[in-house]
């Protein structure tokens, strides 16, 4: 279907595309494994975050949490921000946005141009001041809304109910899945329906390692595990660091022509792993990973060009995923 | 038989500032103990009173979340890399926020 009653109904419905170069080769007469890529950039803001976005919204409007002209409180600078400043414009919601002010000056712009307000806190405190500023917005503005993709079940819903029967429609012959593990609720939505319609199919996580500065001194004591994370759904989990998840990113635009960010990267990564160890098993694989986002919003990092050790020192301190 | 560990900044106190330490074991509990038997403290900060993982610490063996490979019985092999982590999802500075904001 190509024709759409508003951008808010064009969501989802993403290409399924093979990776002939860079699936690993087989002996002759050895069963086929391949590397299917969703490309979850094409989603109208963008990322796969759109899915969830919409999802959120329109549960918080159906049990009445969002009213009309309500404000919507989001603290994350990322792509469920700007995939929320669209579908809060479409909607008639008003959005604002509590991020450090470090972050790239793309990111502000986009989510100033989708109508979204902006409110910085001041990066020296890192995300312990983050939280202060947050909670000081909060008390300041009570009836604001906040729809917390980290334990909001209709995240998951999103990818139970639009993600995981795409992929079994456009590949029914699935073996594994693979997807980033942020607030977990692509993997645990997509996970859950596909363990449900496909026997021994494996869920496979990528979560990304970031550089030494990223954890510093967090204490051990106060992590944080999303509410909608089951270990349960996942049968395995790789921890991807930043060199590899580079590595990976540019492989997949000089390879295959799919320029993606560098959360991608990270997840290619594990679909490889994966991947190589059915070649060496002998056993046949229909790898589906998830293209989380473009690399456009990720240029001025420099990561794309120059060495790798060039793009691992650019990255270092940045949440690149 | 050598293993490698990578340890987070947090935990460098019981190391001498050691950011990488050798031990050996050929399961993930034996390796611990071979840990702490050289930096006195360690074993209680990735392992609970009751005797499992923390949950807030992520060990992965060669970048493989031990979670998915038994846990504290993994099986270990020389040259193998261990990395442990504090966990952090993505978008921590967000969740944190978040989280804070609903008081949970």
């Amino acid at each position: 279907m190509a024709r759409y009653e508003s951008l808010l109904d064009a969501c989802g419905g993403t290409p399924l595309v093979g990776l002939p170069r860079l699936s690993p080769a087989v002996a002759e007469g050895a069963p086929p494994v391949r590397l299917w890529a969703k490309l979850e950039d094409r989603n109208p803001t963008g990322s796969v975050k759109d899915r969830p976005a919409l999802f959120m919204v329109r549960e918080a409007e159906e049990s009445g949490h969002l009213r009309p002209g309500d404000t919507i409180l989001e603290p994350t600078s990322g792509n469920t921000g700007i995939a929320l400043a669209m579908v809060a414009k479409l909607r008639g919601y008003r959005l604002v946005c509590v991020m450090p002010e470090n972050v790239s000056a793309e990111r502000v712009q986009l989510l100033r141009m989708y109508g979204a307000e902006i409110i910085f806190s001041p990066a020296a405190g890192g995300s312990n001041q983050a939280v202060a500023t947050a909670k000081q917005i909060a008390a300041e503005h009570p009836d604001w809304k906040m729809l917390f993709q980290y334990g909001n079940p209709a995240n998951a819903r999103a990818h139970y109910e639009t993600t995981g029967p795409e992929l079994l429609h456009d590949l029914p012959t699935i073996t594994h899945f693979v997807a980033g593990l942020g607030t977990t609720g692509t993997l645990m939505g997509t996970g859950r329906f596909l363990k449900e319609k496909v026997e021994g199919i494996q869920i496979v996580a990528a979560e990304p390692r970031y550089g030494e500065l990223v954890y510093g001194l967090r204490n051990i004591d106060e992590g944080y595990v999303p509410e909608l994370y089951d270990a349960t759904v996942l049968d395995r989990r790789f921890s991807v660091g930043t060199r590899d998840a580079v590595l990976r990113t540019r492989q997949l635009v000089e390879v295959e022509g799919i320029f993606a960010g560098f959360s991608s990267g990270a997840i290619l990564h594990a679909a490889l792993a994966v991947a190589h160890e059915a070649v060496r098993d002998g056993r046949r694989a229909d790898v589906a990973f998830v293209i989380a986002d473009g690399g456009w919003k990720y240029l001025s990092t420099g990561a794309y060009g120059g060495t790798l050790n060039d793009a691992e020192e650019a990255l270092e301190g940045q949440l690149w995923a | 038989m050598a293993i490698e560990v990578r340890v987070p900044t947090i935990l460098r106190s019981y190391t001498g500032g050691a950011k990488v330490v050798e031990g050996s074991g050929d399961t993930l509990t034996a390796l611990i103990d071979d840990l702490d038997a050289k930096h006195s403290g360690l074993k209680g900060r990735l392992i609970t009173s009751e005797g499992g993982l923390h949950r807030f610490v992520n060990i992965y063996v060669n970048d493989e979340d031990v979670r998915f490979l038994g846990a504290l019985d993994a099986k270990l092999n020389d040259g193998d890399s261990i990395t442990i982590l504090p966990a952090v999802a993505g978008g921590a500075l967000g969740f944190a926020a978040a989280a804070a904001l609903l008081g949970r």
